[in-house]
């Protein structure tokens, strides 16, 4: 079965040791974490955990039912494949001489992104959007040189008025046997 | 509740003198401890307690918290720990044992201040029993337990992360009802989520209304009474012939508390190969985990039962039962075969016989075990304790000691293997300190005989690391003052399984059983169900007579 990238949005607890619990099942699996991102909710003591994973649907799914089993989260969704929101932030900072400075400013202005920060010979960019921009930018910017690179991950909401702690599961799927 | 002290619990055990309600059991190793509340948790359906010191305490119950998590068994596990302010400075005796045990815990908490300690211990109980039951680790810091806090008990509990499904999706009990209705060879598989859910009564139910053969686990062994017509015994790598070929041919198998654990689907692709499945359980993450389900019924199993008899018709099964009749002449399990030598399967036979089937047997893990499960016949849920998902070697003493300090009206027997015995012998003393009359069988064939089978079996006789020596158990048995004797004839047998009933106190014997017998039926391991290898006419051994003993 073929692995493809699935968007999981977690509630959870806010306390400590949650994220360890959550990662644990993850490392069981041997699933390896695109990227993960947690913040707080709209909902307070409550924390948001955004997890990017590769892995077939089955995989994910017994993993999202294993992670929805732990005390300290309240709810879990696998969104992959729902109309999202998807974004993430970068920061770059890349080498920039004055040759260079107003090709890079100019490519920073095609991705609207901020020049957040001017040294002598860098500049560090700050910039927002799906991963795909943000990969385009950092392949343009990569011959310039590029010294550091930070990435939040992405976070994401579905699309449309309702929010995730007012959703409700859905009832298990029921699977055709494959017999032999 | 059974512990064993050390320098992080001492606050505690200075206080508990001051609950005379709270029976505290001092084992020989907290491994010891964790296994005997364990026991102690199966045989009574209520959350058994154990504790340890901070460190080497600690990591001593690990075992024991891992097996009490494989077999979903509700359980405290308290643990002492360093002081707050030398946490995560590698103090004297700290470990993290929170860190270790998190994925062998439902939960875990590290009870970091004094006024949210009883709240912390009201939700460690709650999430111990409740549901799909599991252990639940308390760090205790050693200052905590000395600071001071009023007493406040949370009338309600705060657990909004934490989901108990009761009733099953109606939608999915009427498409149950309906594959049932019209199914020809319908079977049951039942597990020990019946027996977790106290749904042995709508089980019954539910197989004689619509006469339903039914068939077990391992841990299922009870949830359905042994002598009734419909039960065709357990099934998988040990099962009965007439189970495994019942699981070959329905054609609706109703799994009912149970996770298809690799031990009784045998090859998964070849499982049940003609047959559509109802899978019952609570926890929505075994369903679907090893085999598909085309109805998928997540929810109490008592309560999913007793909906679901509502929609049931009364139905007979004339032909598909006489067919598994017919499995049962063929593959007969209770043959017991010609032999010199004295036979385990007899020993048990017999044991059944005296004890009329009213004893709780617990096991170690071997053959021994087997063949406890074979050839008992239990009639009530929690008369079977034995480690099934871990396979610990090892649990049989101190389970059994859990189980007669639960169930004192109960005789309670241990039925152990030489080499399980042995990595748990200490706990005798804590039967006789705390005088606790288990009854204890050992099945003595001088070797770690399981594994010596897959040898035998599959490792062209290449003996290696299985010959096992012991010491002598009853001269073991006297340095403790309990009283034994060794058995080496069939005669003997039953006299002795008498005089250690009607003895005053623990009583062990020591059965010399014949060294190379095999358990059968097998199905080799990563082979179809189908595919299960009887007892072969006869055996030569030419081993017997080289064998160390
Ligand atoms: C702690 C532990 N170590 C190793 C094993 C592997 N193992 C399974 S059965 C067995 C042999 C058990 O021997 P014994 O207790 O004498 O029982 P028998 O099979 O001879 O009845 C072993 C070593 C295990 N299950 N548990």
């Amino acid at each position: 079965m073929a692995t493809t990238k699935h968007t999981l949005v977690a509630i959870v607890n806010d306390k400590p040791g949650v994220l360890n619990r959550m990662v644990s099942l993850f490392r069981r699996r041997n699933f390896n974490i695109d990227s993960i991102a947690v913040g707080h909710s709209e909902v307070p003591h409550l924390s948001r955990v955004t997890v990017i994973v590769n892995g077939t649907t089955a995989m994910v799914e017994q993993v999202r039912k294993q992670l929805d089993k732990l005390i300290d989260v309240v709810k879990i969704f696998d969104i992959t494949g729902e109309k999202l929101t998807g974004r993430e932030l970068a920061l770059i900072k890349v080498k920039a001489t004055s040759a260079t400075r107003s090709e890079i400013l100019e490519i920073a202005d095609i991705f609207r992104a901020n020049i957040v920060d001017v040294a002598s010979d860098t500049l560090t960019i700050e910039i927002t959007g799906d991963e795909d921009k943000i990969d385009s930018m950092f392949k343009l910017l990569h011959g310039f040189g590029i010294r550091e690179i930070a990435r939040t991950g992405r976070v994401a909401m579905v699309r449309g008025s309702l929010g995730v702690m007012r959703r409700v599961e859905k009832p298990l799927k029921t699977r055709v046997r494959k017999q032999s | 509740m059974f512990g064993f002290p050390g320098g992080a619990l001492l606050p505690f055990y200075d206080t508990l003198p001051q609950y005379s309600q709270i029976r505290h059991i001092l084992t020989r190793h907290e491994q010891g401890a964790a296994h005997a509340a364990d026991g102690y948790a199966r045989a009574t359906g209520k959350v058994g307690v154990c504790m340890a010191t901070s460190g080497p305490g600690a990591t001593n119950l690990v075992t024991g918290i891992a097996n009490a998590y494989l077999d979903s068994v509700p359980m405290i596990a308290l643990t002492g720990q360093v002081a707050r302010h030398f946490i995560g400075k590698d103090a004297f005796q700290e470990i993290d044992i929170t860190g270790i045990t998190l994925p062998i815990t439902k939960h875990s908490y590290v009870a970091m201040d004094a006024p949210s300690l009883a709240a912390t211990f009201k939700e460690a109980f709650y999430i111990a029993r409740s549901g799909r039951p599991g252990p639940v680790l308390i760090d205790l810091p050693k200052d905590v337990m000395t600071d001071q806090a009023e007493f406040v008990y949370p009338e309600k509990l705060d657990l909004p992360g934490y989901k108990v499904p009761r009733q099953g999706h109606p939608t999915q009990l009427k498409n149950a009802a309906k594959l049932i209705n019209e199914a020809k060879q319908p079977l049951i598989v039942a597990g020990r989520g019946v027996i977790i859910s106290g749904a042995s009564e709508e089980l019954k139910e539910l197989a004689e209304k619509a006469q339903i053969p039914v068939i077990t686990t391992l841990l299922g062994i009870g949830c359905f009474p042994g002598g009734h017509i419909l039960n065709y015994g357990m099934a998988g790598m040990h099962g009965t012939g007439y189970a495994n070929k019942a699981l070959e041919n329905c054609d609706l198998l109703i799994a009912i508390g149970m996770r298809f654990d690799d031990r009784i689907t045998g090859k998964v692709s070849a499982f049940a190969p003609k047959a559509k499945i109802i899978h019952i359980d609570l926890d929505p993450a075994e369903i679907g985990k090893n085999v598909p389900a085309n109805v998928p019924i997540v929810g109490d199993v008592g309560a999913v039962l007793q909906a679901m008899q509502k929609l049931i018709e009364t139905n007979r099964h004339i032909d598909w039962i006489q067919q598994l009749e017919e499995w049962r002449k063929q593959h007969p399990l209770l043959d017991i075969h010609d032999s010199e030598g004295l036979l385990p399967q007899y020993i048990i036979h017999e044991l059944y016989e005296a004890t009329q089937g009213d004893a709780i047997v617990v096991t170690g893990v071997g053959q021994h075990q087997m063949w406890a499960a074979q050839h008992y016949t239990f009639h009530e849920p929690g008369s079977f304790i034995s480690s099934g998902g871990l396979g610990t070697m090892g649990f049989g003493l101190p389970a059994a000691m859990g189980a007669k300090v639960g169930r004192p009206d109960k005789a309670v027997w241990l039925v152990d293997g030489d080499g399980s015995l042995q990595m748990t012998i200490q706990e005798l003393a804590t039967l006789v300190q705390d005088n606790i009359a288990v009854k204890m069988a050992i099945l003595n064939n001088g070797f770690l005989g399981m594994v010596r089978q897959w040898q035998d079996l599959f490792y062209k006789k290449n003996y290696v690391a299985t010959p096992i020596s012991c010491p002598d158990f009853i001269k073991v048995a006297d340095a403790y003052r309990i009283s034994g004797l060794t058995v080496t004839k069939r005669e003997e047998v039953s006299p002795a399984i008498e005089q250690a009933m009607a003895h005053d106190g623990p009583f062990l014997i020591n059965f010399m059983i014949e060294p190379e017998e095999n358990v059968y039926p097998m199905v080799p391991p990563g082979a179809a169900n189908i595919e299960f290898i009887e007892q072969p006419k006869k055996e030569v051994s030419s081993w017997r007579r080289q064998s160390i003993r």
